[in-house]
């Protein structure tokens, strides 16, 4: 029988045959992998998820006319959006606004593409419908109630556009918006109808872009875009890039902390632990040595028994980490998480570090033990 | 030849001298029994001659190496190639069957072999019990466990300390038949023993007082083994 088989026959005996103490140390291990793929996994995933998340929060980056120019024409704009990386960008909106009259009170009107404004400003609310021809209309909430529109109602409004004659033009109400925002005290209305009316297409006063990144990543973004589209001049939208930077630290240092203090945790459980096992068996260690046991022979075994249950506990609490993690994430995000396999490994490497520290004064306590112990028969 | 000679060993436990200026031959082959009243030092002496302690003074000569002043490592090689050790409690490893008890003993002195560990099973007549956890087994039965496993790995020397105390009559005479085939093969044996009964099998008989040697029976009442 060669060494290996022999070696581990005594492990594994050791580990099977006797309600070993060590058992507590598997446990010990297992929690503490099951919290620290847990913790890995939420750590990994909270950027991705906490991103898109923050996002029904509205645009996190606006583009703007460079100088003094009031509109900046929409293909810079799809040319500045082209530098976003297609799989973080959620929406982008360009909004044109223009005074038209109702009953000789001025009124700012905004052409939007309504269908990037659902993704950019998700959190608008209407009631009634959103425009499905371009001479339909949303009216924000406040215009509404103080002209009294409704859904399906209609506004006739007077526009004077900069060149040719005044006239009335009769629009329907689809709905009414509330944002909580300035949008309430707008007309909402399709570019493109907006443009019918008062000519001069292609042109916006502000892009509203939704992106899911760290401000950190954006700040990035906004210099590459002005350094290759100069005609804009994009802005973070500092309160919510910030917040959400903020956010995502604080969330990512606590998960540092939580991880290290539950590592340190296991590693005293795991110590003390070997330390009652190594007391324990004083006189099997002296046996033992009587009978040739170096030193060598004695560490690898306690190890070969602390690192099996390590593998173990680093296993089940990898298993039971991601259940753990993906209950966490489906309770709180409302979708599961994606687990890289490094994760496990990292988890395994964890388990199996943490008992080797935990075992080193342990193990050199059982090295100590002295072979005459046998004979005296304590 | 001389298998073991020891010089006027001391040992000292700090207010406690446990032996005092030992000297002792042992030749090649010689079956000894050392007596002496509990406290006496049988036990101290064992441990220094199975190469667990080393003496606080003198000198100690295994198979021609003085072994006094070598450190733990090189004793544990030592212990590990020349000595056989039988307990009073046998001290089996619990989780090991009878013949995996035997086979460890193979494995920390250089490769274990189950063949040869049931051929030594089968010499103490234990080769039905093979399977056996030590619980499963008589108290006889752990201590014929205990010299196969002490036999293994062909000791030069094999120490015994009171081997028979935790017998009845039969197991005793089982164990003392196994050590007559052993002193009649050559092997070197020494036995501590409070029993004269097990001591008078022995070719002779040392005592111990107070930590110093009494007599030597080889000189008074038989003469010295003729050698093997
Ligand atoms: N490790 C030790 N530390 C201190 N004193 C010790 C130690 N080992 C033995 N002694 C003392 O040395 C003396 C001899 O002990 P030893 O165990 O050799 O006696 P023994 O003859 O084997 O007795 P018994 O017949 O009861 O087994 C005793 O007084 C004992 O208390
Ligand atoms: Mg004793």
């Amino acid at each position: 029988m060669n060494r290996y088989a022999m070696f581990s026959k005594i492990v594994l005996s050791s580990l099977a045959r006797r309600r070993s103490r060590m058992l507590v140390a598997l446990l010990a291990v297992g929690i503490g992998g099951t919290v620290f793929l847990g913790m890995g996994a939420v750590y990994y995933d909270i950027p991705r998820q906490m991103g898109r998340e923050f996002r029904s929060y509205g645009a996190n980056l606006i583009l703007v006319p460079a100088g003094e120019e009031a509109s900046l024409s929409l293909e810079d704009a799809a040319r500045a959006t082209a530098l976003l990386p297609a799989e973080q960008l959620i929406g982008a909106t360009p909004f044109r606004y223009e005074t038209m009259y109702y009953n000789m009170q001025g009124l700012t009107v905004a052409g939007a593409d309504l269908e990037a404004a659902r993704k950019t400003s998700p959190y608008w609310q209407v009631e009634g419908d959103w425009p499905r021809t371009d001479e339909e209309v949303l009216a924000g909430l406040d215009i509404a109630e103080h002209i009294r529109l409704y859904a399906g109602s209609s506004v006739t409004l007077e526009i004077a556009p900069p060149e040719g004659r005044r006239f009335k033009k009769e629009l329907r109400v689809s709905g009414v918006v509330r944002s909580g925002g300035a949008e309430d005290g707008f007309i909402l209305m399709p570019l493109r109808g907006l443009e019918a009316l008062l000519g001069n297409p292609g042109r916006a006063n502000v892009v509203e872009i939704s992106i899911a990144a760290t401000g950190e990543q954006i700040s990035l973004l906004a210099e590459e875009i002005r350094a290759v589209v100069p005609e804009v001049t994009p802005r973070l939208v500092r309160r919510i890039a910030d917040s959400e930077t903020t956010v995502l630290n604080k969330l990512q240092v606590l998960v540092y902390l939580v991880t290290a203090v539950v590592l340190f945790l296991t590693m005293i459980c795991v110590g003390t632990t070997m330390m009652t096992v190594v007391m324990e068996r004083r006189r099997e260690i002296g046996l033992k040595k009587a009978i040739g046991a170096g030193n060598r022979a004695i560490i690898a075994e306690f190890m070969g028994e602390g690192l099996t249950l390590a593998l173990a506990g680093g296993i089940l609490g990898s298993f039971s980490g991601y259940f753990f993690a993906q209950a966490v994430s489906l309770s709180v995000f409302g979708r599961g998480v994606t687990l890289p396999f490094f994760l496990v490994l990292l988890t395994l490497g964890a388990s199996l570090s943490v008992t080797i520290l935990a075992s080193l004064i342990p193990v050199t306590r059982a090295t100590d033990v002295e072979p005459a112990l046998v004979l005296r028969g304590e | 030849m001389n298998i073991l000679e020891l010089h006027d060993v001391s040992m000292i436990y700090g207010q406690v001298q446990a032996l005092r200026d030992i000297t002792l031959s042992v030749r090649q082959g010689e079956w000894l029994a050392i007596m002496g009243a509990s406290g006496s030092g049988k036990t101290t002496l064992m441990n220094i001659i199975g190469c667990m302690n080393k003496a606080s003074l003198g000198s100690v000569i295994l198979d021609g190496e003085n072994i006094s002043r070598l450190n733990a490592g090189d004793l544990t090689a030592i212990r590990r190639d020349k000595i056989g050790l039988i307990f009073q409690q046998f001290h089996l490893i619990s989780y090991l069957t009878a013949v995996e008890n035997v086979m460890i003993a193979q494995y920390y002195h250089s490769m274990a072999d189950e063949k040869e560990a049931m051929q030594a099973l089968a010499r103490v007549g234990l080769e039905q019990r093979a399977r056996h956890l030590p619980r499963q087994l008589s108290g006889g039965e752990q201590q014929r466990l205990c010299i196969a496993r002490a036999l293994i790995n062909y000791p030069k020397l094999i120490l015994a300390d009171e081997p028979t105390g935790n017998l009845d009559e039969t197991n005793q005479s089982t164990v003392l038949d196994i050590f007559h085939q052993l002193h009649a093969e050559g092997s070197t044996i020494i036995v501590v023993t409070h029993s004269p009964e097990v001591a008078a099998h022995a070719g002779r008989t040392i005592r111990l007082e107070f930590g110093r040697m009494l007599d030597d029976s080889a000189w008074k009442e038989t003469p010295p083994d003729s050698g093997s």
